[in-house]
């Protein structure tokens, strides 16, 4: 059992009230070592309701409102956050209201969605919220009834004490618990006592998506507001000269406004600034490196053949290991740039008056949508309100705050409120793509086909580190050197869904499988012995669990019957990132001579699996997400600009292109961790790998649809 | 400027806009009705999908003024209590994940399903691969789909 034996400030938190409207609870262990829990009058959003902590409230009717600190995107956080915290509170998950909580950073901590984080991030003070409220909650009932609290048990909201036949629901204690002394250690539940954990809670919000209700940024409006759209210039272009005549003259259109590199069209409505934006007429000039794809091919080759790279990782003497090696396997892979390209393109509300300033919209870093919006008016941070839409879609793109800086450089301009909204072409255009990056990996074999050395080097556009240099198979080769290098570019990029790893797991996991073939052992066997010697005889330090990944490998190769049918040509991956493991198989079977892509099987090790149907979507969601950029997404540039303008030559994946997916967890009981990036990285290797199972071809670079290679490979998708 | 009449979810709704705008701008930025979306504005997502006499259209493409003899329905307006089979079969089957793309998903699948009420698997596929989803949750659109033709 887990003991909370001090709980940190931020654990319980004091919210700053201001006038009457309902009692709350406020826990102040800022000051004192035997905490009190102190009563403070609030406006609370619920005017009966009593606040416990930051994530809790419970009126005196029962209803609970829980709030979601985290910006949902589609992860689901809304959802399985409140489920944690119900779960320890042993809440009516039916009395249960979730509320999208605004930037707090008095209240919450890491109130951000990124790197699969949230959750083992937030886990144990999210148990701690609910178990420390349920424990005041039945100290009140026991003080009530004169009875011991031992004797008290807790039951979907409901609280009994057997032996006198008292019960009550929770609301009937808020107003004892809120004279009780804080617990100084909590019990929290052993896991197998879960009851709301682990089931299929529905998404919260399914009434109001199904319906049409605004919840997204985009459907914020309020009255007087203006709207918003701006005209960026290429990538290491500034502007020469505007021409806003044409702009100007549409109805609908207020003003045509160039600040910094920029020129702003403001008006009353969208479609009016959506053909000003066609006329508008901006010419650039270069201001620095104008790059086309055909530098960056060039680059490319140059930082491999001839760049001298960052040491990452060293273990052993690679050199030596080349020197004494049987046989030798060389090959590089490249992956070209990609947009995030959400569904609901960039778009943000910013008031700014004064010295204060309100922030509304879709963003997964309030916080740095704060810092930036203060640093932009000089006003302080705690000057602005962030308040957190539903996110459509983010997959990174919305970790930066590009957009919102728009939209305080506008309303400051205009000295109103402000919508700044892109059109799917700022969206494609506007920057902060997925790097593009290439490897080189070599490999040593000894006359057994032991892997005695292995090298990578990375080369990235604007990549930063291009290598995860701990992950597998470091550890596992006794001489291995990991190096990168990067060419800086205009082009701005930033953290795509799985950050690296997203093409990083692609390559090296085809790597590995021609590795494998030329020491002619079967793939799945070939990974089992690197893990037997990360486990029996590691080189170096090991940052990954060798246990859990032999876990998944050997899960995902019984679930899809690994090399049992001839007939069914398969490819294996297997990945570790964001803490969470995952194995996959693609199927691949000729149908009268056309390969046939009918099944991706998936093994999962992410711990305890908090909501199954939120789980699976992120398993199949990364799947299809991995598997569609692998297979179309390519975004090239002409003179600083990309060619690709929306969907009609950006192509995304559509629902003929989708294959069975058949999703498999290891149940090995660590908490959980994430799983919004992890199933992802392994995908294209193993439809690449599966690829060349069944036609010996074997697919170094993305998306495979343009690649020579792939061209008279008519690969088709269908499900069972 | 244009006056235009239109009949949006059973009701007459009169605006004054310029004739060439997109039903889709008419809905979100006139009449405040959000639920329909913008996402590509050339009609390659599907997510501005909503129904020109029972029938999908795209509406980021299909000017308000070609519409005032027609019946429009909108995701407001599919059904009074969301209990649309369609819209019951997507909170049964919990097929959001972002859920921006999701209206117009719902909208096609409610229009498909009027017209062909019991498809098979293929014809379901064919007919929801004209909706982008990035999150990727076509398996539980297909579900779903099906799932709302047997609710019917």
């Amino acid at each position: 059992m887990a003991t909370l034996n001090k709980a940190s400030r931020r654990d319980f938190l004091k919210i700053a009230g201001t006038t009457a409207g309902g009692l709350f609870i406020g826990f102040n262990w800022t000051s004192c070592d035997s905490p009190k829990v102190e009563v403070l009058s609030t406006e609370a959003i619920l005017a009966q309701a009593q606040r416990f902590n930051g994530y809790l409230s419970i009126a005196p009717t029962g209803d609970i409102v829980i709030y979601s600190p985290n910006p949902e995107l589609g992860q689901n956080i809304k959802t399985s956050f409140p489920m944690v915290v119900a779960e320890e509170l042993d809440a009516d998950w039916n009395k249960v209201r979730v509320l999208q909580a605004n930037l707090d950073t008095e209240v919450f901590d890491r109130q951000l969605t990124g790197g699969s984080g949230a959750m083992p991030h937030s886990w144990e003070p999210l148990r701690k919220a609910g178990a420390t409220a349920r424990f005041v909650l039945v100290a009140s009932a026991a003080k009530l009834w004169n009875v011991p609290a031992e004797e008290i048990t807790v039951e979907n909201g409901i609280i009994s004490h057997k032996a006198s036949k008292k019960s009550g629901h929770f609301g009937e204690f808020v107003a004892e618990a809120s004279t009780m002394t804080a617990p100084e250690e909590v019990t929290l539940k052993d896991p197998k006592d879960f009851k709301i954990i682990g089931t299929a809670v529905k998404n919260v919000d399914n009434a109001e998506i199904f319906t049409g209700k605004p919840l997204f940024g985009l459907d914020f409006y309020r009255e007087g507001m203006l709207h918003a759209m701006v005209q960026r210039p290429p990538f290491g272009m500034k502007i020469k000269s505007v021409d806003d005549t044409a702009a100007k003259a549409i109805a609908g259109v207020q003003d045509v406004m160039v600040y910094e590199n920029n020129v702003a069209i403001v008006g009353t409505s969208t479609w009016p600034l959506m053909k000003a934006k066609k006329v508008l007429k901006v010419a650039y000039e270069p201001d620095g490196t104008v790059e086309s794809t055909e530098d960056h091919n060039r680059i490319f080759k140059d930082m491999i053949a001839n760049q001298k790279g960052e040491v990452r990782r060293e273990d052993g003497n690679v050199t030596q290991a080349f020197k004494n090696a049987a046989k030798v396997v060389v090959a590089e892979y490249q992956c070209p740039f990609l947009s995030h390209s959400p569904m609901e393109p960039m778009n943000f509300f910013a008031h700014v008056k004064g010295d204060k300033a309100e922030l509304i919209g879709p963003t997964q870093t309030p916080d740095r949508a704060r810092q930036t919006a203060a640093g932009i008016l000089g006003i302080p941070p705690e000057n602005i309100t962030v308040e957190i839409t539903r996110l459509g879609g983010g997959f990174g793109r919305r970790l930066a705050a590009d957009y919102v800086a728009e939209a305080v450089q506008i309303s400051k301009l205009t000295n109103a409120p402000v919508k700044v909204t892109w059109n799917r072409e700022d969206d494609l255009s506007g920057g902060l793509y997925r790097p593009a990056v290439r490897y080189r990996f070599e490999a040593a074999l000894d006359e057994s086909g032991n892997m005695i050395g292995y090298k990578l080097k990375g080369a990235g556009i604007n990549s930063g580190n291009s290598t995860r240099q701990d992950n597998f198979p470091s550890g596992a080769v006794a001489n291995l050197k990991i190096e990168s290098v990067e060419h800086q570019s205009p082009i701005t990029t930033n953290a795509w869904r799985a950050p690296i790893t997203n093409f990083l797991a692609y390559a090296e996991q085809s790597f590995l499988d021609e590795v494998a073939l030329e020491a002619g052992k079967d793939p799945v066997q070939f990974r089992l012995e690197l893990l037997d010697k990360a486990k029996n005889s590691p080189t170096g330090e090991i940052k990954y669990d060798v246990d859990r990944m032999i876990g998944v490998i050997k899960t995902a190769a019984e679930k899809s019957n690994w090399g049992k049918d001839p007939a069914v040509k398969q490819g294996f991956s297997v990945y570790f990132s964001h803490r969470t493991y995952v194995a996959q198989v693609a199927d691949i079977v000729q149908e009268g001579g056309t390969p046939v892509l009918k099944k991706i099987t998936a093994a999962t090790d992410c711990g305890i699996v908090v909501n199954p149907t939120g789980a699976n979507h992120q398993v199949r969601g990364g799947i299809v997400d991995g598997m569609g950029h692998a297979m179309y997404g390519n975004l090239t540039f002409k003179d600083g600009l990309p060619t690709q303008k929306n969907f009609d030559t950006y192509k995304l994946i559509r629902m003929k292109e989708v294959p069975e997916v058949d999703v498999h967890y290891v149940d090995s009981g660590f908490d959980p961790t994430g799983l919004g990036e992890p199933a992802l990285p392994p995908t294209g290797g193993a439809i690449a790998n599966a690829i060349f199972a069944a036609t010996g071809r074997r697919l170094r670079s993305q998306p495979f649809n343009e690649q020579e290679e792939f061209s008279d490979i008519k690969l088709a998708i269908r499900r069972a | 400027m244009a006056k235009l009449n239109l009949k949006i979810n059973g009701q007459s709704r009169e605006v004054d806009v310029e004739e060439d705008t997109p039903l889709l701008w008419v809905l979100r930025d006139h009449l405040g009705l959000v639920g329909t979306k913008y996402s590509c504005g050339i009609a390659q997502c599907g997510a501005c999908t909503v129904h020109k006499n029972g029938e999908a259209i795209f509406s980021c493409i299909t000017p308000a003024s070609s519409l005032t003899e027609d019946e429009i329905t909108t995701i407001e307006g599919l059904s009074e209590e969301g209990d649309h089979p369609v819209q019951k079969a997507w909170q049964e089957i919990d097929v959001a994940q972002c859920g921006y793309c999701q209206a117009g998903q719902i909208m096609n699948a409610a229009a498909f399903l009027t017209k062909n009420p019991a498809p098979s698997m293929d014809e379901i596929d064919d007919a929801m691969n004209r909706n982008i989803c990035r999150c990727g949750t076509y398996h539980k659109i297909r579900e779903a789909v099906a799932m709302a033709a047997k609710l019917k």
